[in-house]
């Protein structure tokens, strides 16, 4: 993707003396790493497209401290913490939205007592949100009666209780929208939480990630949907290890919306 | 001399609830060596929870058969603990069927008793079979103690429901021979099967039978009620407050540790004296320890949580590192901690108050290993019937070893020094952040 687009700054905005709508906390993996950028610059088109009024924190966000957090490192995790929260309420941010549920989950959870009370939106639900204002369209276009799963990320769904809106959108691409037989809360996890992204499995006779790969092949899908950048990674290294790679794609629900519409 | 029974029953009584009673003490005053946590917020939602999960079995019967079958047994044990009133009165005032004068109720109790007694019969066998025979992982890997604990309370339930039944069966025949003291009532829908068994028996066998199980019966629910404190069955209990207390934040939310709080912000405000020496009214003594590598360190509802564990596995079998080979199992974290626990109470029974013993939950029971397997997806936590976190204790003991000893794998190490350094897990420049936009 070589076009660039336009990514207003939260310190353009300040310097024009304007607020936008919402503030896009891209997160780590949706700013450096090279699979999780393409979802970045998807959710940013459809931003875009809805006309939303965003900006992002750009060098002035720092990781939320989520994984330091699950690893136990409680100061990492509140130095992190407290200078976001700096940043943040010193642009009077109210509203976040995030393509991170690991994000999502620590801003909306563990902020708040920390002096950082924001409303904070996982992008599915921020996308249904603008499909419900009549903001948004969603149509099937080139996904139409594709055979598709949607794996369930652990931040998202048993954390936060939020299983619908992904699916609400992934409905109205008019896809065969196809349940693993773990789904929802019983979904199993893709192995990256609680910052196994960064560390060697420890021993045993299968890694999570080809468990939980092994269930979306069961449903013989065309794509697996995704809805956090760590388990699309897990579940395309999963699919890769399953040599199906040519046959199966691993997308976030935003890819989805905005490769459907050719954005 | 006719009072002897009634005298050897209050005995029995007060004896069965008194040791009781001294082992729920211990029980309690063990789970308040734990830390202190608020729970005492959301009193409605709290009593929801209770009446949903422990009292309506909402959680149980989301594995069907095990469930369908546990919410019989449970009844059972709720319904049929009328009759056990009953019994206590009949024994100390030497009466027989007190509440018979309810007539067509009392029918409809002692009906109602004897199909539960039927039923719960019937499940616990099933019980037995899942536990024994069929190959079900999360108990065939049950060995030793906690395997026989199991089956010792099955085998209980059968004795207890067969003398129930013999009672019945044996009163029905008493009845209708006429027997004195032994009134017309009650309705026996399953003993008056058993009964003809009793056919030809004379009337003083038929009472020495009768008395026997009668007997057998009540002093085997006091020997029952006192197994709990020593076996996983305290469940039966502990399920109420446990679900009382249960942790009502979204599960995805870690506590912040206040202590580091302070910390943090002292670092963070730019008027604080770097050198100022605590404020005076701070008692001297041990600097607060981060995380958990005692029982101690939790806080007193990951101890309660602790004493309701009973062993079901259902936490281990949803739980993705286990699934995948590794060392971790959710329901051993639980197990461990309650060992631990009651061998930090043996130690405080013994010596007066807690003499170190050189042990402690971490490495002595829990290891390392088995903490950096969790992925923190919270499968375990919600497959708990009555709201237990194995993943808060294994948070709680992750943040000792790294913040007390810095024990991290090396992996996780890099990963912290990148986010302290860069502000990202991955050596990437802070600076680089918005690259991605002209890419």
């Amino acid at each position: 993707m070589s076009e660039t687009v336009k990514v207003p700054t939260m310190a353009e905005y300040m310097a024009e003396g304007k607020k936008p709508e919402v503030l896009f906390w891209v997160g780590c993996a949706g700013s450096f790493d090279d699979r999780a950028k393409k979802i970045t610059k998807a959710f940013v088109k459809l931003l875009h497209n809805a006309r939303v009024d965003f900006a992002v924190l750009g060098t002035e966000e720092s990781c939320t401290g989520d994984p330091a957090k699950r690893a136990g490192n409680e100061f990492l995790f509140q130095m992190q913490a407290v200078t976001n929260i700096e940043v943040m309420n010193a642009y009077e941010i109210k509203k976040v939205v995030t393509a991170c549920p690991h994000c999502f989950n620590t801003l909306k959870n563990e902020y708040p007592s920390l002096g950082g009370d924001y409303e904070v939106m996982h992008h599915t639900q921020f996308l249904k949100s603008l499909l419900d204002e009549g903001r948004l369209t969603v149509e099937g276009g080139k996904f139409k009666g594709k055979r598709i799963t949607f794996h369930d990320p652990c931040y998202l769904g048993r954390a936060n209780n939020v299983y619908e809106a992904p699916r609400d959108l992934l409905k109205k691409l008019e896809v065969e929208l196809i349940e693993m037989k773990r789904c929802k809360r019983n979904g199993l996890c893709c192995g990256a939480g609680g910052a196994q992204m960064f560390k060697e499995p420890e021993p045993g006779n299968k890694d999570v990630n080809i468990e939980r790969t092994e269930d979306a092949l069961e449903t013989k899908p065309d794509i697996i949907a995704a809805g956090c950048p760590f388990c699309n990674t897990m579940m395309t290294d999963g699919v890769k290890n399953k040599e199906k790679e040519d046959s199966i794609e691993v997308m976030d629900v935003a890819e989805l919306i905005a490769n459907a519409q050719d954005l | 001399m006719q009072y002897i029974p009634n005298i050897l029953f209050v005995i029995a009584l007060v004896a069965g609830i008194g040791y009781f009673t001294r082992n729920i003490r211990k029980v309690i005053r063990n789970i308040r060596l734990g830390k202190d946590v608020d729970r005492s917020d959301n009193k409605g939602e709290r009593f929801k929870n209770m009446a949903m999960i422990a009292f309506g079995q909402s959680k149980m019967v989301r594995r069907p058969i095990a469930g369908v079958l546990h919410v019989i047994v449970y009844l059972g044990f709720i319904i049929i603990n009328i009759e056990v009133l009953e019994i206590i009165i009949d024994g100390i005032f030497g009466t027989h069927r007190i509440f018979g004068f309810l007539g067509g109720f009392y029918n409809f109790l002692i009906a109602s008793f004897e199909i539960l007694a039927l039923l719960v019969l019937v499940s616990v066998i099933i019980f037995w079979i899942r536990r024994n025979v069929i190959n079900i992982r999360r108990f065939k890997t049950l060995k030793g103690w906690p395997k026989n604990d199991g089956n010792i309370i099955l085998y209980f339930e059968v004795v207890l429901m067969t003398l129930f039944l013999t009672m019945n069966a044996a009163d029905l025949q008493l009845q209708e021979l006429g027997a004195d003291h032994y009134i017309k009532a009650g309705s026996y829908p399953v003993s008056q099967f058993i009964s003809p068994l009793f056919n030809g028996m004379s009337e003083g066998s038929l009472v020495l039978l009768e008395r026997g199980a009668w007997w057998l019966h009540i002093l085997g629910i006091l020997v029952f009620l006192n197994y709990l404190y020593f076996s996983k069955h305290l469940h039966i209990l502990l399920a109420f407050p446990n679900t009382y207390y249960g942790d009502l934040k979204p599960q995805g939310e870690f506590d912040n540790l206040e202590a580091v709080t302070n910390e943090v912000k002292l670092m963070m405000d730019p008027s604080a004296d770097p050198f100022a020496t605590p404020a005076g009214d701070e008692p001297e003594g041990e600097p607060e320890k981060f995380g958990a590598s005692d029982v101690m360190d939790l806080n007193w509802a990951q101890l309660l949580n602790a004493y309701t564990c009973t062993e079901c596995g259902r936490c281990t079998s949803e739980c993705p590192a286990n699934q995948t080979g590794k060392k971790l199992s959710p329901r051993k974290i639980m197990m461990d901690t309650r060992d631990r626990l009651k061998e930090v109470g043996d130690n405080i029974d013994k010596n007066g108050s807690f003499v170190d013993d050189g042990k402690q939950l971490l490495n002595d029971y829990i290891t390392a290993e088995e903490l950096w397997a969790c992925t923190s997806c919270n499968a375990c936590v919600e497959a708990c019937p009555v709201s237990i976190s194995p993943l808060s204790i294994i948070i709680d003991m992750r943040r000792y070893l790294v913040m007390e000893q810095s024990a991290a794998p090396s992996d996780l190490n890099n990963m912290m020094s990148n986010i302290e350094n860069n502000g990202a897990p991955w050596p990437f420049n802070q600076m680089d952040r918005l690259n991605w936009s002209n890419e």
